[in-house]
């Protein structure tokens, strides 16, 4: 067991699967020598080579094109995007090959990759640096699309990407990076794609949160907790694609009000899904319409104004109270 | 039926006028008056200083991330500098030098590079884009404007720029491979500065050169010294009256280096050695200019001073700049704001007005919405 931050998490994720499956290697610009800009990938290439560990040319199409042939051949490639504002370079790769191929082949071929990408904002960062957008990839059918919160989810669900014989898209929190340590058990760990968990538990309200976002629905909780007395279920989506619906309709349909709170933009967010999903599985539970704490439909306004764009915890606890008052 | 070579051969050109330490080659030299000379040094040497001094507004939090361009002062100036206001420039994100000169205000770009997308704003009368940040990307858009320049019948050459990182994705080759079909009126400038990020560009290419990749594309390429602030001008020219003349694009790589952090992120000596670093700044691209003006008597006086005033009062308008009005954020997404944006503003607007989100909807809840308060199960 050691305390992790989220980057030296991941970074035990990689070493363990390169060390458990020779058929995993990383491929990036500047994962090697350089260790990647977040150091996600530090000492990799020092331990396993250039051959298992490449410093690719600056092209995002062709590290997702060539990762794919990889994976057909049989190999595990863990791309890293360096931004996921730079992953629309590739994107026609994710959505018209990697997640395709096991179909368009009849099962006879799939792509077993994993497509890393910093995303999220709160780093005063310049425009592309800042952005969420999970949405995209959680629209491909064919693609599962996974956020993790933390360094022991963060490692666990890596590891579970890496073996997923399916083609996954991991997003890391830049903000989360550093934020936090947690304990991390030495031994390989795993957890289920697909499995959202709760976080905190209560009667009055569910709040729906992922990655950068899961901290300020925490914290909303504990204001709400004691500045109203109100008690929530806080959820941990993990992965957004495919969804757990179960998970959130049974929270739902305990509490008769949720508040679901993304870095993505509002309109055609995962929100909406998360919203149809409960409104599928817990409407008659319902005691108020479903709320959305969201970045508002606009492009990165610069980071002079990201604190405004960006939902914190007064905004989620303010939808929290009109959703309770309703 | 043998193998023959086929004709014509294909040749890349190399330049450079002036040596590390200022002495011209007089048979090469593009011959600009004194005081063109004067103020291309002028130029470089503000862009040096404030780079400088952006890298320690960084550093001090005044600023965000910022690409430093030290070292690459020539290949910029060089070739910005035979532009006429009437042409385009398209930038990436490492080119200070050049949209100085274009007539950006220094408060300008450090707003920018403080989180304000208001420091991206060209001036109304301007034809340059904004900067880019992703790589290559601004390529294809230099080909348009030239496509729509000729389409118009405009006297309008453009000039865009990347590095040589760049030259490795798609949009690179598609907008040369454009501009050769099109054969419009535009010079892409390449500061080949040897590194793009950690990877050396060993590691981006395996061509010999940048230049020869126009070959490819059916355009000329020439691979210029691009410390050498001559060379860099006489090659950009003759690209920019070949252009006008409508013998269409030109490839120039100006081999360069950067001498500084990749960005204020970035820590080259995780890649790259002390040595490599100071064999390049034995060619400084300032120092062997400022050799050159000192021989021929034209270099001023106290004009570092100068520069550092103008600087320093660029940074006191930048302070005094006001915080950042959030609800500018919508002001510019959409020629109309539609109806739902206009909701999203109305809301921020409100939360910033009572400096409180959340209070007011717990003492005055909206009204229940038509449909919604169905009891329980
Ligand atoms: C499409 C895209 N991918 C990745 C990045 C991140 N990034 C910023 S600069 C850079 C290296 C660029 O190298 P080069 O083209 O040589 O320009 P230089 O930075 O050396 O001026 C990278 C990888 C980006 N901005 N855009
Ligand atoms: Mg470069």
């Amino acid at each position: 067991m050691a305390k992790l931050n989220l980057v030296k998490a991941l970074n035990l994720a990689l070493m363990q699967e390169m060390q458990r499956d020779p058929d995993v290697l990383v491929i990036g610009e500047d994962v090697g020598v350089d260790g990647g800009v977040f150091r996600v990938t530090e000492d990799l290439h020092r331990t396993y080579g250039s051959k298992r560990v490449i410093d690719s040319p600056l092209a995002e199409s062709a590290i997702i094109g060539t990762s794919v042939g990889m994976a057909l051949y049989g190999l595990k490639p863990v791309c890293e995007i360096q931004f996921s504002g730079f992953a629309f370079q590739c994107f026609h790769q994710i959505e018209n090959h990697a997640a395709r191929y096991r179909n368009r082949s009849q099962g006879r071929f799939h792509v077993p990759m994993v497509m890393r990408m910093p995303y999220g904002g709160g780093v005063r960062a310049l425009e592309h640096h800042s952005e969420s957008e999970e949405q995209f990839y959680a629209h491909i059918p064919g693609l599962k699309m996974v956020i993790p919160s933390g360094p022991r989810n963060g490692r666990a669900l890596l590891a579970a990407a890496i073996r997923d014989p399916d083609p996954v898209v991991f997003f890391e929190h830049k903000a989360l990076y550093h934020a936090h340590k947690e304990d991390v058990p030495d031994e390989p760990e795993t957890m289920d794609i697909g499995r959202a968990q709760v976080v905190s538990e209560g009667d009055d309200l569910t709040l729906v949160a992922w990655g950068g976002m899961l901290r300020v629905a925490r914290e909303a909780a504990e204001t709400l907790e004691q500045e109203d007395g109100v008690s929530c279920d806080v959820i941990d989506v993990l992965t957004i694609a495919p969804l757990d619906r179960e998970t959130i309709v049974r929270s739902v349909s305990k509490t008769g009000r949720a508040v679901i709170v993304h870095e993505a933009p509002r309109s055609f967010g995962p929100g909406a899904e998360v919203a149809a999903s409960i409104m599928d599985g817990a409407f008659l539970s319902l005691e108020a319409p479903i709320a959305r704490v969201t970045t508002h439909d606009v492009p990165f306004p610069g980071f002079a104004r990201e604190k405004a764009n960006v939902p914190d915890v007064a905004r989620v606890v303010g939808a929290a109270r009109e959703t309770l008052a309703f | 039926m043998p193998r023959t070579p086929l004709e014509p051969r294909f040749t890349v050109e190399y330049l450079s006028i002036l040596d590390a330490e200022g002495n011209l080659d007089s048979a090469l030299d593009p011959g600009l008056p004194g005081a063109e000379l004067k103020r291309l040094y002028r130029a470089m040497l503000l862009a040096r200083r404030l780079d400088e001094r952006m890298v320690r507004l960084q550093r001090q939090g005044r600023t965000g991330t910022f690409a430093p361009i030290k070292g690459q002062e020539a290949s910029q100036l060089g070739s910005v500098a035979v532009l006429r206001p009437t042409d385009w420039m398209v930038p990436s994100f490492r080119e200070t030098a050049s949209m100085i000169w274009r007539g950006w205000p220094i408060e300008k770009l450090l707003l920018f590079f403080a989180g304000h997308l208001e420091g991206g704003q060209p001036a109304p009368d301007q034809r340059d884009l904004p900067i880019t940040i992703p790589v290559s990307t601004q390529l294809p858009h230099a080909v348009g404007l030239a496509y729509a320049a000729q389409y118009r019948d405009d006297d309008v050459v453009v000039m865009a720029y990347f590095g040589d990182g760049a030259t490795s994705e798609g949009d690179f080759h598609e907008a040369l491979n454009f501009a050769g079909v099109w054969h419009v009126p535009v010079v892409f400038v390449c500061q080949n500065n040897q590194w793009a990020i950690s990877v050396p560009l060993k590691k981006q290419t395996n061509s010999k050169t940048i230049a020869q990749k126009a070959l490819a594309y059916g355009l000329p390429g020439i691979q210029v010294d691009g410390n050498d602030v001559l060379a860099v001008y006489a090659a950009s020219r003759e690209a920019v009256e070949r252009a006008r003349a409508g013998e269409g694009p030109t490839l120039i790589e100006c081999v360069t280096y950067r001498l500084g952090v990749h960005t204020t992120a970035d820590d080259p000596t995780k890649y790259r050695t002390a040595e490599e670093v100071a064999e390049w700044e034995r060619k400084d691209p300032l120092t062997r200019f400022a050799a050159y003006l000192k021989k021929k008597r034209l270099l001023e006086d106290g004009l570092e001073a100068q520069v550092d005033e103008e600087i320093a009062a660029a940074i006191a308008r930048f302070e005094a700049t006001a915080p950042a009005d959030p609800l500018v954020m919508f002001d510019h997404v959409y020629a109309e704001l539609p109806p739902e944006l206009k909701a999203q503003r109305e809301t921020l607007a409100e939360t910033l007005r009572s400096g409180e989100p959340g209070r007011r909807e717990k003492h005055e809840p909206s009204p229940p919405m038509r449909g919604q308060r169905s009891g329980r199960r």
